[in-house]
């Protein structure tokens, strides 16, 4: 019962400090996460990781359902709630209450060099995200083909992500026998 | 879902470009609805036809500044101006309607996905599928890495500090606080010098 309690703290304060530092949207925080679920706590194996975030992209909704949907994984329905609370609460919350603020500097000349600062910063933390993620699913080489053709493919037509979801799915059923 | 939490009254529009509709509740969770079961692999393009053009909530200037706001902040884009727009228009009550449409349906959603990979995981054949799906999502994190790099790449000094981020973090694995604390003023300062000396032109909006 206690050890319940702990895993929900821990959960909380892992998803509260994630979601605070989730500039540029979930996808920075992407290692940090894997790190923790699957290095620190062993929640997760890097191969489950993986697939439950592949799940939340061929579901429907914002990429973000994919912190809470850890919560699940590990602890059920209160996991569920705990790290939905923690994961939409505080930038939600933020969002709300500067909503007036950052209209009233909408021309402040320090207000676009944050903004500016920040680009650079998000590009390489998806980037790094990226990398991470590609090094704990392209296993073998068909897998490391599909992750390539999937990218190729995204980058060079206007293919649906989800037509690639599937044509990833159905390849990894051929390929990898 | 809605809490009888005190109801702060909708910020007063004084934009002269306001556009028309002034969504209650219920509308605010059905459009978020709408736009959460259509929205695969990002909802932002889906967000402005919708929020602009159709149901006319904003302006696309307020639009722009609004998005400003939610890609600045920490959190999801999309769920920030799910936020947002549910405070402006209804409060504490709007932002609740606006989230609950937004995200409730979509987690049940993955909850029956990841039901189903639980109950194959051990089975090879369902392995292969989920292997191959996870990858092709992967190859699209990359094609999002890569369209993100790209303005940046071309600029020496941004270009410094996004590959500073990407080694502190993908090789050296620092704490995600350590690289916020250090790169996000070096990304000012480059930003500024950029902007100063190599005349960039702004990067976005």
């Amino acid at each position: 019962m206690n050890s319940q309690y702990d895993l929900l703290a821990t959960l909380a304060s892992l998803f509260g400090r994630l979601s605070l530092l989730s500039f540029g949207g979930v996808i920075t925080v992407l290692p940090e996460l894997q790190r923790e679920v699957v290095g620190v706590h062993h929640w997760l194996t890097a191969q489950q990781f993986a697939a439950l975030y592949a799940l939340c992209r061929a579901a429907p909704g914002p990429n973000v359902l994919f912190l809470p949907m850890i919560g699940w994984r590990v602890a059920g329905l209160p996991g569920l709630l705990v790290c939905a609370v923690m994961t939409y609460g505080p930038p939600t919350l933020l969002a709300a209450l500067t909503l007036k603020v950052w209209h009233h500097y909408r021309a402040h000349p320090g207000r676009k060099l944050i903004q500016s600062g920040l680009v650079p910063v998000t590009a390489g933390l998806v980037a790094a995200s990226a990398a991470l993620l590609t090094d704990s699913t392209a296993v073998t080489w068909p897998l490391a083909a599909i992750v390539a053709l999937s990218a190729l493919l995204a980058l060079s037509t206007r293919l649906s992500p989800l037509w690639i979801l599937l044509g990833g799915a159905l390849l990894g059923l051929v390929l990898h026998a | 879902m809605k809490l009888s939490s005190s109801i702060s009254p909708p910020p007063r529009r004084d934009d002269a470009t306001a556009a028309i509709a002034r969504p209650g509740c219920r509308a605010l969770f059905l459009g978020f609805l709408q736009l959460g079961l259509s929205a695969f692999g990002g909802a932002l393009p889906l967000a402005h036809r919708m929020l602009v053009e159709e149901r006319r909530w904003v302006s696309a200037d307020e639009f722009v500044e609004l998005l400003g706001l939610c890609q600045f902040l920490p959190g999801g884009n999309v769920v920030n101006l799910a936020a947002a727009l549910g405070a402006r228009f209804r409060g504490v009550r709007g932002v609740l309607s606006a989230l609950a449409g937004l995200l409730v349906v979509p987690t049940a959603i993955s909850i029956a996905l990841s039901a189903v990979y639980a109950h194959f995981q051990n089975n090879p054949v369902a392995q292969r599928l989920f292997d191959g799906l996870a990858c092709a999502a992967v190859g699209l994190l990359i094609q999002m890495a890569f369209k993100l790099c790209q303005p940046v790449a071309v600029r020496p000094l941004l270009g410094g500090v996004a590959l500073m981020c990407f080694i502190a973090i993908a090789a050296l694995h620092w704490p995600l606080v350590w690289v916020f604390l250090i790169m996000v003023p070096l990304g000012m300062g480059a930003s500024y010098l950029d902007r100063r000396f190599i005349g960039g032109v702004p990067e976005h909006e």
